[in-house]
């Protein structure tokens, strides 16, 4: 009995490596799952959201095959250049810092702006209150700079429950990940002025990888061209379209 | 799951939430428990052995030896969890990928650091580039299990070290008198009676074992921590069809209640086999047992 487990265990085994063998290459997308409406993990727990449709057809232009993981976004950048995958599409902005580290294709969406997001007629000093955002973002790099307290949270989600206990005033982050949420809770609305920063959303690949960078940019610029990728930006409401 | 759960929004009540509770995202959340429960029952076991490795390495009379077993013992324990999940796990992953690189593709080249990335060619790569899912998955687990292992190793090493001390030393003297050899005494003599004197610390260490599995997710491993925090997230309607606010607490209550439960659950059978290995043992333990009998 224990011969025929082992024997189809084997069979079952080698079928699928010949299977993996057989489906060339393999490009994996790495994302967070934690930023809706860019990247989250539906109710089948599968990745879905803007960038999974546009990754998809990405994909699909490019002849690529595709498979998606997702990563905590503290560690995205280095398991991108360690190789655990091979691009990173997680609603991350274009800066001159992360360019020195990886590569971008070009961007995606236009420069969406940030914006605050604080309690109900709250009065919140924005230069020297308590501002929440996600770390390692270029919004947590503007609270820095800004001289408000900073307050850095490794997750998405855990920005707004700061502002939703009061722990802090406001948080700051991509209007497009707001607008849903001052949306549905009457608690919370957008705060002060946009802010301008960042130069768009773009896909991140490794500094060696020009290869692959090159077919992922031809897809976005014929997606640019033909307009599904405006459609795309309009269905999930992400922003100004180009 | 259930046909009634085609339509969300037109529920309420108990129907409502054994469909929420059926979602495809909550089947990946049960599963996690049980990859928990694997990585608990593998690593223990393996860690057990790398302290073992470790501390019969420590007393060996052959000193380079010696100095790689005392060397793994306190350089492991020296260094922080958090900077071995981080680094090291991908260092161990580059390691075996440059090894794999040398011995598979020998006229390459391109070097291997280029920047700040790690370049080897793709017949190297582990798993490979073309490799499915849950090859990668299953291949993190296991570096997430060595990676354990390494760690706990350090402390089981000590401790066992500690303990094949603490066996008395006439007992070894006796065996030696009989003519064994010293092998057959370290093996007849000195593990069976060390284990006693050994299971204080290494049930401390399987209970810091157990709440240790979040670390899981620094190396892409979703556990149930990770899952708890997903799942309990404020969600709006617009992305999923059963929007609820932040429900993160009632998810990290059950989790509580799991931790509590398994902590009770290791806290009796570990006293069982206490009860087992004091028997008939030279401690105050042994003496009770054989007063009471």
């Amino acid at each position: 009995m224990k011969n025929i487990l082992l024997g189809t265990a084997a069979i079952a085994l080698s079928a699928s490596m010949a299977f993996a063998g057989s489906h060339g290459d393999v490009v994996r997308m790495g994302t967070e799952g934690a930023y809706p409406p860019f990247n989250f993990i539906n109710d089948a727990g599968e990745v879905d959201g803007f960038e999974r449709e546009l990754g998809d057809e990405l994909c699909a232009r490019a002849e690529l095959t595709c498979e998606w993981v997702t990563n905590e976004w503290d560690s995205i950048i280095p398991n991108l250049v360690s190789g655990n995958y091979d691009t990173i599409i997680a609603g991350m902005s274009i800066t001159d810092e992360r360019d020195e580290v990886i590569d971008f294709t070009q961007n995606y969406t236009q420069p969406d702006p940030s914006a605050y997001l604080a309690k109900n007629g709250m009065a919140v000093d924005l230069e020297g209150g308590v501002i929440a955002a996600q770390a390692g973002t270029i919004q947590a790099s503007h609270v820095a700079a800004s001289g408000a307290t900073l307050l850095e949270f490794a997750s998405p989600e855990e920005t707004i429950a700061a502002v939703r206990d009061g722990e802090a005033d406001a948080v700051l982050a991509d209007r497009a990940f707001l607008t849903p949420i001052a949306e549905e809770d009457p608690e919370l609305e957008f705060y002060g002025d946009l802010v301008l920063i960042g130069g768009g959303v773009g896909m991140g690949l490794r500094e060696s990888d020009g290869e692959l960078r090159a077919k992922f940019d031809a897809a976005i610029q014929s997606m640019k061209d033909d307009g599904s990728l405006n459609a795309l930006i309009e269905k999930w409401e992400i922003g100004e379209t180009f | 799951m259930f046909s009634y759960c085609a339509d969300p929004d037109t529920l309420s009540g108990l129907t409502w939430l054994s469909c929420y509770l059926t979602t495809g995202k909550h089947m990946a959340f049960y599963v996690s428990f049980g990859t928990v429960l694997l990585l608990l029952a593998i690593t223990a076991p393996t860690a057990l052995l790398f302290g073992f490795g470790g501390a019969a390495a420590a007393r060996a009379r052959f000193f380079p030896l010696r100095w790689v077993g005392k060397a793994y013992i306190s350089v492991v324990r020296g260094v922080p969890d958090i900077a071995f999940f981080l680094f090291f796990v991908i260092a161990l992953d580059q390691g075996f990928e440059w090894l794999r690189h040398k011995v598979k593709c020998p006229d390459w080249d391109q070097p291997i650091r280029q920047g700040s990335d790690f370049v080897v060619c793709d017949a190297a790569k582990l798993p490979l580039g073309n490799a499915a899912q849950w090859v990668h998955e299953t291949y993190g687990f296991f570096l997430a299990v060595l990676t354990f292992a390494i760690v706990f190793g350090a402390f089981a090493a000590n401790v066992l070290f500690g303990a094949m001390r603490a066996v008395p030393h006439a007992q070894l003297e006796t065996a030696e008198a009989y003519g064994m050899t010293q092998r057959q005494t370290f093996w007849r003599i000195l593990v069976p009676q060390m284990w006693v004197y050994a299971l204080p610390g290494l049930s401390n260490l399987w209970m810091v074992l157990i709440k240790a599995t979040p670390l899981l997710f620094l190396l892409g491993v979703e556990d149930i921590v990770y899952w708890a925090r997903e799942l309990g997230g404020t969600k709006t309607p617009r992305f999923t069809d059963y929007p609820h606010g932040d429900w993160r607490m009632w998810y990290f209550l059950v989790l509580l209640i799991f931790y509590l439960a398994f902590t009770r659950v290791s806290e009796v059978v570990l006293d069982r086999v206490m009860k087992k290995l004091t028997h008939g043992q030279a401690t105050a333990g042994g003496e009770a047992q054989r007063k009471a009998a």
